[in-house]
């Protein structure tokens, strides 16, 4: 549709734009477009009012960013994203006539046109060691306990279970529950939090 | 593909699909995964691609975690290490049993003995007296060890070595270090001997620092907490925290702790542990603060770092990388 098209003409120039390779866009997926989720959980909360479709949209425009850089990876991927972003939820405004109109009035105000500069690497690196540190404590206790003798320590799923006199499914629960908050807190957590020292 | 033909179906249950990727990913990670399991992952991943950003996202935060952090020891003072304990004192055991072994037959002999025990760069080692007590010693570590009806004397020649002392005070256990030296009085201690400075930690217990042959230096006791810097003619003590005291361990468990360290600090620390040196040329990389407790052999995994996170500059030039801006 011409939104789509729209978004993705930038492959237009881009000389006999060959079919990338699912591994190939899995890499440039999690290079380039996982570390943008900060940012992009921010410009969903302050466009669309109801915090709890924030996990489906994010994932809806996981996928369109996908399935578009199968065809052709975008070169500019933070304008790719948060463009794809705006056309989603205007579609979605669109299509549900649910939120009013104002509630993506703003859209255009924000700097997605441009590929800011990305903040110090090395500030956020550091903040994510430590960050990973605060992470692994706000794990409930039992949950961290068995994530970093799994993550940690090297210890199979089977040998915690033993250990802990745990079921299996249920270390298996809990490997899970912990392996989700992680990702949330490394590429979900605001920024401004990450800049804590 | 649109946008109207495929939202619909996935705004519905982004969290389902998140825990049945995470389902796949901890089993894909942690437990055993057979070519059956790897159908069944890639048939699930087929199905749709919110199935498969889901999974990439989650395998790529276990992967981050993991070489994020190269972590090895619980983080927080709050994870409490004493789980871990258990497993440590396994293995402390086995090396005492090894150094038994290994050194410890001329204890049988009666009257002084004297025995020389060194670890390579990046070793550790245990050595068990006769008389109960414990060194265990960091990289590169030399010292010598004469025990005798009335005393007990070692060298720490040089490096950094843990010391577990059993005490008897018709029996005085004395480190020398240079010309000074640490008086046991019942007690763990940690000693480490670099040219011109001798560090002491004590953790237990009461040591008496003196120095032979400077009278002016005087003595000095530590009690437990207290963390002694000496130098030639100086010593000065301070209080470190428990927490500061166990990381200044940590190498007894393979890891160095760094807490908001410079870059160019914690290269020198993770240098004593590798053949491998790291250099860090100019000095606004040198600069750079990190966090984070490392494995103290795994210097690929540093450099790993210091390039793809902190986006440096590493170079190999064979027995060494030179990190720079």
């Amino acid at each position: 549709m011409a939104d789509n098209h729209e978004t993705s003409s930038e492959g237009i120039n881009a000389p006999l734009a060959a079919p990338m390779t699912a591994p190939e866009v899995d890499d440039w997926f999690v290079r380039e477009v996982l570390p943008l989720e900060s940012s992009l959980n921010q410009f969903l909360h302050r466009n669309w009012r109801n915090a709890s479709d924030i996990a489906d949209l994010r994932q809806d425009i996981y996928v369109q960013v996908y399935e578009a850089a199968l065809k052709d990876l975008p070169l500019r991927p933070r304008q790719f994203v948060f463009t794809t972003a705006r056309n989603l939820l205007i579609n979605r405004v669109r299509r549900e006539q649910i939120v009013s109109i104002e509630a993506v009035a703003d859209l255009d105000l924000m700097e997605i046109a441009e590929d800011s500069p990305a903040p110090d690497r090395a500030v956020i690196a550091r903040d994510e060691l430590l960050q990973l540190q605060v992470a692994l404590d706000r794990l409930p206790a039992r949950h961290r306990e068995i994530f970093l003798m799994a993550q940690i320590e090297g210890l199979a799923g089977r040998q915690i279970a033993e250990r802990l006199g745990l079921a299996e499914s249920t270390v298996s629960l809990h490997l899970a529950k912990a392996t989700r908050l992680i990702a949330d807190h490394l590429y979900g957590a605001p920024k401004d939090l990450r800049r804590e020292p | 593909m649109t946008a109207d033909s495929t939202t619909p179906a996935q705004s519905h249950g982004a969290a389902q699909i998140e825990e049945r990727a995470s389902h796949w990913v901890q089993k894909k990670h942690f437990w055993g995964w057979t070519a059956d399991d790897q159908v069944a992952l890639d048939a699930w991943l087929a199905q749709s691609p919110a199935h498969r950003v889901a999974y990439l996202r989650l395998d790529a935060a276990l992967n981050r975690s993991n070489r994020l952090a190269a972590l090895k020891a619980p983080l927080s003072a709050r994870a409490a290490p004493a789980k871990f304990r258990p497993y440590l004192s396994k293995l402390v055991a086995v090396f005492a049993l090894v150094a038994l072994i290994g050194g410890g037959i001329s204890f049988l002999n009666p009257g002084p003995t004297i025995a020389t025990y060194s670890t390579q760069v990046g070793a550790r080692q245990t050595v068990a007296l006769a008389d109960g007590t414990h060194i265990e010693m960091n990289t590169n570590t030399r010292l010598r060890v004469a025990l005798s009806k009335t005393e007990r004397k070692v060298w720490l020649e040089k490096g950094e070595a843990y010391f577990q002392v059993t005490h008897n005070a018709k029996r005085p256990f004395t480190v020398y270090a240079g010309d000074k030296q640490v008086v046991d009085l019942g007690t763990k201690f940690l000693l480490r001997h670099e040219p011109g400075r001798l560090e002491v930690n004590l953790l237990e217990g009461q040591v008496e620092i003196g120095s032979e042959k400077n009278a002016k230096l005087g003595t000095t006791v530590l009690n437990p907490g207290d963390s002694a810097i000496v130098t030639a003619n100086a010593v000065s003590v301070t209080r470190k925290t428990s927490r500061d005291i166990i990381e200044k361990l940590g190498w007894r468990r393979g890891v160095v702790t760094f807490d908001r360290t410079t870059l160019a600090d914690a290269v020198t620390e993770l240098n004593r542990y590798n053949r491998h040196k790291l250099i860090v040329t100019d000095p606004a990389a040198a600069r750079i603060t990190i966090g984070g407790t490392f494995d103290v052999n795994n210097v690929e995994t540093f450099i790993d770092i210091a390039r793809e996170d902190f986006g440096l500059k590493t170079q190999n030039r064979g027995d060494e990388t030179v990190i720079s801006k």
